[in-house]
Formats: structure tokens, C-alpha cells, sequence
């Protein structure tokens, strides 16, 4: 007899078992800790908590050991409890000036107040597989110098000093309740660029990227420079009204990218360079390179430059740009569709019985 | 983060429900314009009813017995999952008879028995703007609305006839709301587009990942657009159900074996069960297939 598909309920209860199963994998394997993600996935864990929106490295890491490595995955994980925490206030803006760093290169000045820091980077690794990291050995300590205490001034700021660069504004020239939220306000087209930032920051890495690329290969060329990229630790402060003071929660490693772009001038501007902003939580100079570029691209209309590429195209970029939402809808298809696919194959059958006769018809006139 | 973390009655916070049933007041206001909220991340996925349930969530309460169907069926996968959610999250009463529920969650159908005053429809959405894909752009799409703008919805109409010699949208047939607002049905197919002019349940459409709900309130005008010379008609199946023999009801095909063998039954389960239930008997229904084999 034919029975409708039932039991969903016991198939759903056995697929998460033997999911649950498949994430351990072979037991005789010692379980991994999430400690051992946070030490030695790091970068892993810093892109979870970008695009999830979440400065939390031991959630990072949870969701990232729960999704059996799947970042998008683990990022949907991180956003689905983000959105139901409370929201106490919002902190001061952070001052990237004040960063304590570990990498801070520039490639526009060959030596800048502060100097150049390589830190840790893959940059100039020979991209050789190493077998002895898969045996476990031992890691000489790292050289380590005292901390220079000094500032560090942002590129972008030197070059503003000299008119060069157009004037940074700053946050404290927007009031801070002006600031929006794309977490608490539906985002509505044509957007303003603390929005966009906003968006641009919890972005698909690898869908920047490309959009990134893509300006270099003449869709949108703004001829960048790398003004400066830094990475390193920022003190967050929050304004606590009974005080009238600002008091620290803590630090967050950031990833800063300002990018210095030609600028040949509009209508609207005399010629100048103008900026192109990254800022990503966690260590990713792909990631905050990438933004930057985006961001520089997506200023089109504020610039008063004809958009003629997709990364100038902020409806387009926009929309697109997060990886919750894209990988939700394009795998619904999976999703039974079974009820329009019916009232599809009726429409073909009918156009179908339709062609036929009109064929013969037509075979009996000749 | 604690040990056991707790979440709100129906797993939204209190201000996002305010937020949430603000916009659906809105939206009743004005019957088929797409109101924009801050649709939050949820438990699913976007795309798999993250818009109905926070609708769902929003107006549910202890007292309501809710029902959830997908392509018209109680027990689909993701039917199950949601309907486990609320059980789960909302402690609420959950039923499969469309005849109890004061909320009926749904995607791609609406009930084959009449709707009664007191209950809800809750449509999950995927793309609410019916103009969608045919102005990918929403600031334009916005403007056309504004202006009640709809030419190039009847252009498409008129083309699929100049085509095809008939309209060729099956599901997502757009309909015209108290003679206002295109608006989007969801893709449930066409069949079912007159059953929501003038119900007597109130209608609520969510769209998470495209942050909109909209509504249609009780005894409210809703037409599906069409031209004199080519009225609109609903798909007429030529077999009744297999399992109760009803007709005039949306059926799905079942493919039996792969020399073309297939069978059409009612895709609304608890309807088809209703009618079993009541003795009627189709084709195929028990007692012949078996004795077949």
C-alpha cells in the first residue's frame, strides 16, 4: 500500500545521531578540545568570529568543532545566538591609533614613525609542506623585543596633514546615536557608508575577495596602494551615563586596511587621493584588503563617478555579500518543491499536447 | 555563556516581538505593501521559513494550537522541524487538523478547508517583492509601488500569452490587494490564489532574509491579475485523489515505478486523511494496491 512519506520526525532524529557521530569520527582518535582550535586554529577561529559578528574566541571555536570545520557553517552558529543577546549600549569607536601592535606594514613609505613590523604573516613563506609539523615537533620560541610605547600615526592621517588625502572626518564628527545598526534596522537601499562598512565587515570572505579582484582587473579601477595595514590589539571603551566617564571592556585584536586611491577628480572634487577602508576582527589582511577595495569602489556615487562594475554596485554587493543568507536560500532548494514542480509539468504537458496537435495539423496540410 | 542557555517564550526577546508585531500591525493597515523590519538571524537557515516562524513566534501565545504545513503536508521534514521548534521553545499545543489550529504556519499551499474567523495564516516567503524578477533593483521596485506602477507585470502577462497563447506562471501568480498593491501569494501555486480572496482568516506573509511582512486581513479583495480575453483559471486535474477520490483539490504526483506508473493524491495530508476517515475511498487506497500484490 502507498503510504505518504512519513516518520519525518524519527528520519530527522536519525540523521542528527549519525551526524553527531560523523563529526567525532573514529573514537580510538582522541577528541579534539576546543582549546586546541583556539591555539592552533586560529585564523580559523578569527574568521568565524568576523562574519559572525561575535568577539568570542571559545564560541568561535565551539561552533567551529560542532560544524566539523565548515566556517559558513560555524559562522551561522555564531550569528544564531549573537542575535539573541541583549544589547547594553554601544561602545566609543575604537582608536587604531592607539593599537598595540604586532604587524603593521605600509607600501606607500619605505619607513614611517613607528616602523614597519612583519609580525606573523605567510608573506615571503616558501609554501613547501612541512612534515614535521604533522610529527609534532617542537617550535623554537620567537624572538621578542621590549614594546615601543610610542603612537604609531596612521599613514592615511600623515597624508591628510599635508592635503593631500581627503579629509578623514572622523566618528566624532557624526553623533553617535546617528550611527546605524544593520542588527537592529532592516537595511534600506541607497545605504550610508557606516552601513555598508558595517555590512562589508561581517561579509563572505572569498565573495570580497573576488569583487576585490575584480576592480584590480579594470572593473572599477581606483588604482589603490596599500597605505597601511595594521594588526594588533585595541582597547574597547563604553560610556557608562551614570559616571560620565568611559570605562574599558577589554581589548579586540582588529585587522585595519586603508587603502590610498587615485583620484582624478569629479564635478564635485578636485583631485586628490582618496580612502578605502578595512576593518575585520581577528587577524585577515585578505579579508580587511579585500573590504577596503569594495569600500573604495562602492564610494562611486558619493564621488560622483559613473558605475559601470558590479563591486560599484551597492544593491547588488550588498544584497549579496553574506554568507548566512546566501547559503540559507540557495540550499532551501533542497527543500521539498513538489506542489510548483506539479504546477510546472501541468503547464509543460499542456504546452506539450498543444505542440502536438498543432504538428499534426500542420503534417496533414502538407 | 552558561551551561544551559535559556531563551524567551517562542525564542524571540520581548522588544524584537514589539518590533515584529508593529511591523504586522502596519502591515494590516495596509493590505499588500511589504513593510521592512529587523529581521533577526534564527536557529534555521535563512530560506527555510525563517520569516514565518518570527511572525509565528511574534503572535503566538500559551493558548494557541498550531499547525504546520509544507507543500501541504504536516509531516514534510521541514514542517516537522518547525513544528518542533515551537513545541519545543513556545511549550505550545500543536495539531495537524487544520479545522483546530489558531495558527497555521505554512509554505507553497493554503489549507483545502475553508479558513474560519479567529485563525491566522502564517505564509514563509522567500522573495516578497512580486516585481522581483522582473527589477532585480529594490529602490526601483519601491518606486513602482509608490506609484502603483504595474505595467511591467501586465507586460510579462501579455508576453507569456503572445508566447505561449496563455499565461505560463503556475505558482506566484500575482495578485492585486484591495485594488492597491501587486502583491506576491509566495509560490504557492495558483490553484490556491482564490481561496484568499476575502477570507475570513487573517493572512500574514513573513520574509526573513528580505526583512518584509505584509498581510491580507480578513474579507479583504484579492485578484489575480489577468486580462478580459484571457481570465485567470486555476490548474483542473483530470483524476480524482487515488487514496480518498477527492476532487477539486490540489494534488501531488507520485511517481510509482520508471515505466511512467504514477498516481495523483491530495497534497493537503490532513484533508486526504479527513476524507478517509469519512469512508470515502480512491483508486488506489489500501485494500486494491495490496491486492495487486
Amino acid at each position: 500500500m502507498y503510504v505518504a512519506v512519513k516518520g519525518g520526525e524519527a528520519a530527522i532524529a536519525n540523521a542528527h545521531a549519525l551526524l553527531a557521530d560523523r563529526r567525532r569520527g573514529d573514537r580510538s582518535v582522541p577528541a579534539l578540545r576546543t582549546e586546541q582550535i583556539i591555539e592552533q586554529l586560529g585564523l580559523a577561529v578569527d574568521r568565524c568570529m568576523a562574519e559572525g559578528s561575535l568577539y568570542d574566541r571559545e564560541l568561535a571555536a565551539l561552533a567551529i568543532l560542532q560544524s566539523r570545520g565548515d566556517l559558513i557553517e560555524a559562522i551561522f552558529l555564531v550569528r544564531a545566538y549573537r542575535t539573541t543577546l541583549p544589547r547594553f549600549g554601544y561602545s566609543r569607536p575604537i582608536d587604531t591609533a592607539d593599537m598595540l601592535i604586532e604587524r603593521r606594514i605600509s607600501a606607500t613609505f619605505k619607513d614611517l614613525p613607528g616602523g614597519q613590523l612583519l609580525g606573523p604573516t605567510f608573506d615571503y613563506t616558501h609554501r613547501l609542506l612541512d612534515p614535521s609539523i604533522a610529527q609534532g615537533n617542537d617550535v623554537a620560541e620567537p624572538l621578542t623585543a621590549e614594546a615601543d610605547h610610542d603612537r604609531a600615526p596612521r599613514v592615511t592621517d600623515m597624508l591628510g596633514h599635508q592635503g593631500l588625502m581627503e579629509p578623514d572626518l572622523g566618528f566624532n564628527h557624526v553623533p553617535q546615536d546617528e550611527v546605524g545598526d544593520l542588527t537592529r534596522e532592516p537595511l534600506q537601499y541607497p545605504l550610508d557608508r557606516d552601513l555598508r562598512l558595517q555590512a562589508l565587515a561581517r561579509g563572505d570572505e572569498g565573495f570580497l575577495l573576488a569583487l576585490g579582484y575584480s576592480t584590480q582587473r579594470g572593473y572599477a579601477r581606483s588604482h589603490p596602494f596599500v597605505g597601511e595595514i595594521r594588526i594588533g590589539e585595541v582597547e574597547v571603551e563604553l560610556d557608562i551615563p551614570e559616571l560620565g566617564f568611559p570605562v574599558s571592556l577589554g581589548r579586540v585584536r582588529v585587522t585595519e586596511c586603508q587603502m590610498v586611491n587615485q583620484f582624478k577628480g569629479s564635478s564635485k572634487v578636485p583631485p586628490q587621493f582618496t580612502r578605502g577602508y578595512g576593518l575585520v576582527f581577528g587577524q585577515s589582511e585578505r579579508k580587511a584588503m579585500s573590504m577596503s577595495l569594495c569600500d573604495r569602489a562602492l564610494r562611486a556615487r558619493e564621488l560622483g563617478e559613473d558605475i559601470t562594475a558590479p563591486a560599484q554596485d551597492e544593491e547588488f554587493v550588498i544584497s549579496h555579500l553574506d554568507n548566512v543568507q546566501s547559503t540559507g536560500f540557495v540550499e532551501h532548494l533542497k527543500l521539498p518543491h513538489y506542489v510548483d514542480f506539479q504546477a510546472e509539468l501541468d503547464m509543460i504537458r499542456t504546452m506539450h499536447a498543444k505542440h502536438a496537435a498543432e504538428n499534426s495539423v500542420q503534417e496533414a496540410a502538407e | 555563556m552558561s551551561a544551559t542557555p535559556s531563551y524567551n517564550f517562542a525564542y524571540l526577546d520581548e522588544q524584537t516581538k514589539r518590533m515584529i508585531r508593529r511591523a504586522i500591525l502596519k502591515a494590516i493597515a495596509i493590505p499588500g505593501y511589504q513593510v521592512p523590519f529587523a529581521s533577526r538571524e534564527m536557529p534555521m537557515p535563512y530560506g527555510w521559513g525563517t520569516g514565518g516562524v518570527q511572525v509565528t513566534a511574534a503572535i503566538v501565545g500559551p493558548t494557541d494550537v498550531l499547525k504546520v504545513i509544507d507543500q501541504g503536508a504536516d509531516d514534510t521534514t521541514n514542517a516537522v522541524s518547525i513544528r518542533a521548534f515551537f513545541a519545543k521553545v513556545a511549550n505550545v499545543k500543536t495539531t495537524t487538523h487544520t479545522g483546530d489550529a489558531t495558527i497555521i504556519q505554512t509554505r507553497h499551499r493554503i489549507p483545502e478547508k475553508q479558513l474560519q474567523a479567529g485563525q491566522t495564516l502564517v505564509y514563509q516567503v522567500p522573495i516578497p517583492e512580486p516585481l522581483r524578477l522582473l527589477e532585480p533593483r529594490e529602490t526601483e521596485t519601491r518606486v513602482m509601488h509608490a506609484l502603483k506602477e504595474y505595467g511591467l507585470m501586465h507586460v510579462k502577462l501579455y508576453e507569456d500569452i503572445a508566447t505561449h497563447g496563455r499565461i505560463a506562471t503556475t505558482y506566484g501568480y500575482p495578485v492585486m490587494v484591495e485594488d492597491r498593491y501587486v502583491m506576491s501569494p509566495s509560490p504557492t501555486p495558483k490553484f490556491d490564489n482564490p481561496k484568499m480572496h476575502m477570507s475570513a482568516a487573517l493572512q500574514l506573509f513573513g520574509a526573513g532574509r528580505e526583512m518584509r511582512i505584509y498581510a491580507v486581513p480578513p474579507f479583504t479583495k484579492v485578484v489575480s491579475l489577468d486580462f478580459e480575453d484571457h481570465p485567470f483559471e486555476i490548474q483542473h486535474f483530470s483524476e480524482p485523489c487515488a487514496l480518498c477520490a477527492a476532487t477539486g483539490v490540489y494534488l501531488d504526483e507520485v511517481i510509482l515505478d520508471d515505466h511512467g506508473g504514477h498516481m495523483f493524491v491530495c497534497s493537503d495530508t490532513d484533508n486526504c486523511e479527513d476524507r478517509r476517515a469519512a469512508g470515502h475511498r480512491g483508486a488506489l487506497s489500501g485494500e486494491v494496491l495490496e491486492a495487486a500484490e
